[in-house]
């Protein structure tokens, strides 16, 4: 049994069953940070990845639903030495705390901003509803991604 | 560096060993008959003893240089700290002030935190207080190491110290010789004992102290770099999970552990008494496993959950507790002169840390030894209590921070840290990560204490309080581990043979536990706190960020508004009638002032502390919306106000302070743990809602530096002060109080009705 996945644009393996969630294969076969494991029931978001441009929580994706499907995960978006303009926005802004909730945030708004270019304060707030944060980072998150996308930061 | 580790049990005698600090203090105290606690610190008593002069910060109890700083020959410098990261960007200002002192650049910086093999015991991460005992030492420590390199340099230069230059850890003469810290560490040993009297640099000397430097760790953490625990794979290592009890008191009668052994992966189940655990090869199929074992597990659950609502109240009226009078002033002939009397009570629910990320440990045996990788907020607490448990001697325990998931307060880290130890200890040495599941962290956390505040107060004809009460029934906050008299690992309550924790014990004042922030900072003429804590614990109960504060102040400062409204007086100004300390009065002011607050405002409302009294100042207004059909309130905009002392980084200051407004608006909008009378009930985010992005506040705060004060933690300066001014705003927008927390859309929606 194993499974092939395109993650970041590669052709990747694994040796999981195909019922296991998407987010275990990420994080213990393809050695994905980013990805993270906070409720595994789809309610908080910290395992958001995007599946053909759409956020998805890989918690509750089982790997055999994803088949040939690009996953993009944040790891896919840039480095430290070359961020994406997301990544580099995220660090201007300093919008962590612990940043457990961030990469999951990140890919949300990722998905939001390849949709809508230039989203309103409301629509960003309103997209990352279901990508939860408790250390109250969220204002700075929502400033991030105003600043990512080259608007006015009111958050 | 080893020489560093001695056990916290190894030590025999009571003489006062440089490293071997905390044991003697302990023990001391408990030989002396006087409450023993793992926090109390008492470095008078201690100094006496030790007849040696007073050291800044945790430097009078880890007193040599190479504690906590070693300059390397490859032109690093490397500090060590026994406070961790938590998130709140404590790494990041520690280096800024070691980077200032030294003259040398922050990218030169490494840094070495919580490690019992490796760094100070400097106690738990927690109370706010890292800068001001961490930083203190490094600060005083860095400014010596300087003094005694240029010593060094002035020598090999042949030119007066005085006249050197530093710039980057290169120091220049006058007549253009030079040499580097790197070239001269070499002959500065820095084994020696810090000497008081050092002088370091002033505020106007700072370069990168007071400046918002970006936080050090965030690039990996939006980059999807290694940066928890959660995110460390060892050569071989397996995935454990466990199975928790239904409750605390559960008791295992049966499970089928052959057929949980037969299932893919599975590399060993784990049962003794009712602590039942999984390794197996996947993550996927321990949680299968763990699943499978939940199902075939039977327990007996006694009912033993206090009652759930209204009722918790009286009921913890009834409990048996140790009882204190605090902050207790007299004054008969001025309480006589009161005219009108108030009385109110409030109470607060169980509310949970909730870290989005639950608890995690990576552990691996090796000889007899393990190692344990870890987010506790207290290595050495931690390796305290295991050595408890494991029955293995500190020194063959290591434990070693790395960052996990938000911590506010304690929460499972120091637990999972034992699961991961037990589950290791039958995986043949392979390492074992093991976190718990969504379930275990709202389960097994211990949550903030239910508390129950009764107020009263006398007004003389001035509107002036001249008797004020505030008589409280809490919990402890504080069961973390390290107890003298117990073990506060949650796994060892469970085993065979159990090692359990030990009678509850309050934080003393000034800080306070449950009396934390329930003497007023205000000049009343007589005044008393009653301290009721409760002695047992049928819920799990340990500090939540602010312990008692969060809930003293929701009743004092509600209660301080209930007065003013009875003196006919505006709050602001009824609160400065009462308060004398400048600063205090500053930020009230300011907040005032920058907010625009008018005493007809309908909509907002007011509040102030100085956390722990002791701590920061802040000041908060914050506006209110409500949505009458629904109960439904929202907190649009919070404006605060902070006085922190000598600011290290502002913008990390302000992230804290406003991180702290918004949690603590969503402890009051909303939470609470729900239970029956078995077993605790919240289990998922839908059972435990937190406030969304949409509904957070926005937050503005404003920061008065004071260079030549003390910096003062700021981790927990906003909570108390958000919750009044929040219940304070409700009351003047609708004309009736809430006093039971959380203001949630039922209770507001029947008030309102
Ligand atoms: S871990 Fe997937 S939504 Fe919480
Ligand atoms: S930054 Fe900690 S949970 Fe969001």
């Amino acid at each position: 049994m194993a499974v092939t996945l395109n993650v970041n644009g590669a052709s990747r393996t694994s040796p999981a069953a195909p019922d296991t969630p998407l987010l275990y294969i990420l994080r213990n076969d393809l050695n994905l940070n980013a990805a993270k494991y906070g409720c595994g029931f789809g309610q908080c978001g910290a395992c958001t990845v995007m599946i053909d441009g759409t956020a998805t929580r890989s918690c509750i994706t089982p790997a055999s639903q994803v088949g040939a499907k690009a996953v993009t995960t944040l790891e896919g978006l840039g480095t430290i030495a070359r961020p994406h303009a997301l990544q580099k926005a995220f660090i201007d802004e300093q919008a962590a705390q612990c940043g457990y909730c961030v990469a999951g945030a990140m890919m949300t708004a990722k998905a939001l901003l390849d949709k809508n270019a230039k989203p309103n304060e409301k629509e960003i707030r309103g997209a990352l509803s279901g990508n939860l944060c408790r250390c109250g980072t969220h204002n700075r998150i929502v400033r991030a991604i105003q600043r990512a996308s080259g608007q006015e930061v009111t958050a | 560096m080893n020489a560093r580790d001695n056990s916290m049990f190894g030590a025999a005698s009571n003489q006062v060993a440089d490293e071997s600090f905390s044991l003697p203090r302990r023990r001391f105290f408990k030989k002396s008959g006087a409450l023993a606690v793992a926090f109390s610190l008492a470095p008078s008593l201690l100094n006496a003893q030790a007849a040696r002069p007073a050291l800044p910060g945790s430097l009078n109890n880890f007193r040599k240089l190479d504690s906590w700083l070693a300059i390397n020959a490859d032109g690093t410098v490397a500090f060590f700290s026994g406070k961790v990261e938590l998130g709140q960007g404590i790494t990041t200002a520690l280096t800024q002030i070691v980077a200032d002192e030294l003259d040398i650049d922050m990218a030169r910086i490494r840094f070495v935190s919580g490690d019992t093999d490796r760094t100070p015991d400097e106690g738990v991460t927690a109370g706010s207080l890292s800068i001001q005992q961490s930083g203190t030492a490094l600060r005083f420590a860095a400014a010596e190491v300087r003094a005694l390199l240029l010593a060094a340099a002035a020598q090999k230069l042949g030119a007066p110290a005085e006249s050197l230059q530093v710039a980057d850890g290169t120091v220049s003469s006058a007549s253009g010789g030079k040499a580097t810290y790197w070239e001269l560490s070499g002959s500065v040993p820095l084994g020696r004992e810090a000497t008081p009297g050092v002088k370091p640099k002033t505020a106007a000397q700072h370069k990168v102290v007071g400046k918002s430097v970006p936080r050090r760790d965030i690039p990996a953490k939006v980059t999807g770099g290694e940066a928890y625990v959660q995110d460390m794979r060892l050569p071989g290592m397996v995935f454990g999970r466990v199975v928790r009890p239904p409750s605390l008191t559960a008791k295992l009668q049966s499970v089928d552990e052959a057929a949980a052994r037969a299932m893919p992966g599975v590399v060993a189940v784990i049962r003794d008494g009712s602590f039942l655990a999984v390794a197996a090869e996947r993550e996927e199929q321990a949680i299968a496993a763990r699943y499978a074992l939940s199902q075939s597990a039977k327990w007996d659950v006694p009912a033993a959950l206090p009652p759930m609502g209204p009722a918790l109240f009286a009921h913890m009226k009834t409990q048996r507790s140790t009882d204190s009078v605090v902050g207790k002033k007299d004054n008969p002939q001025a309480a006589a002169t009161a005219v009108k009397t108030l009385k109110a009570e409030y109470t607060r629910p169980f509310q949970s840390h909730g870290s989005i990320g639950p608890s995690c440990a990576v552990a691996q045996w090796k000889d007899g030894k393990v190692t344990i990788w870890t987010h506790s907020q207290g290595v050495f607490q931690l390796r305290g209590d295991l050595v408890k448990v494991l029955k293995v001697p500190a020194a063959n325990i290591n434990c070693i921070h790395k960052e996990g998931s938000g911590c506010y307060g304690h929460n499972g880290a120091d637990d999972v840290g034992l699961d991961a130890a037990l589950v290791a200890r039958a995986t043949n040495g392979r390492p074992v990560k093991l976190q718990w599941m969504r379930e275990d962290e709202f389960g097994w956390e211990p949550y903030g204490s239910a508390m129950v505040m009764n107020m009263s107060a006398g007004l003389d004809a001035n509107g002036k309080i001249v008797d004020y009460t505030h008589e409280l029934w809490s919990h402890t906050h504080s069961t973390r581990p390290y107890d003298p008299d117990g073990s506060n690992l949650l796994a060892g309550w469970h085993l065979a043979t159990p090692v359990p924790m030990g009678p509850a014990k309050n934080i003393p004042q000034p800080s306070g536990g449950s009396d934390r922030n329930a003497v007023p900072y205000y000049t009343f003429p007589q005044q008393k706190v009653i301290n009721h804590m409760l002695m047992d614990m049928p819920i799990r109960v340990s500090a939540l960020r602010t312990l008692g504060a969060y809930a003293n102040l929701f009743a004092a400062e509600s209660f301080m508004d209930e007065l003013a409204e009875a003196a006919g007086a505006d709050p602001v100004e009824f609160r400065l009638r009462h308060l004398t300390d400048p600063r205090a009065r500053a930020v009230l002011e300011k907040v005032a002032a920058d907010a625009n607050w008018k005493t007809g405002d309908k909509h907002r409302g007011v509040s102030f502390s100085r956390y722990k009294n002791i701590g920061c100042y802040v000041a908060a207004i914050v506006d209110i919306e409500i949505d009458r059909a629904s109960g439904k309130l929202s907190v649009p905009r919070i404006a605060m106000v902070g006085d922190v002392g000598l600011i290290v980084n502002p913008d990390g200051i302000i992230n804290q302070l406003e991180g702290g407004a918004i949690q603590s608006t969503s402890w009051t909008l909303g939470e609470q743990v729900s239970y029956d009378n078995r077993q605790i009930l919240t289990k998922s985010w839908s059972d435990y809602p937190v406030l969304t992005y949409a509904e957070v506040p926005k937050v503005k705060t404003t920061l008065i530096n004071r260079p030549s004060d003390p910096s003062l933690g700021v981790g927990e300066g906003s909570q108390g002060p958000v919750v009044a001014a929040i219940a304070n705003a409700f009351a003047r927008s609708s004309g009736k109080r809430l006093r039971d927390l959380p203001l949630a859309p039922a209770r507001v929606k029947a008030l309102l009705a």
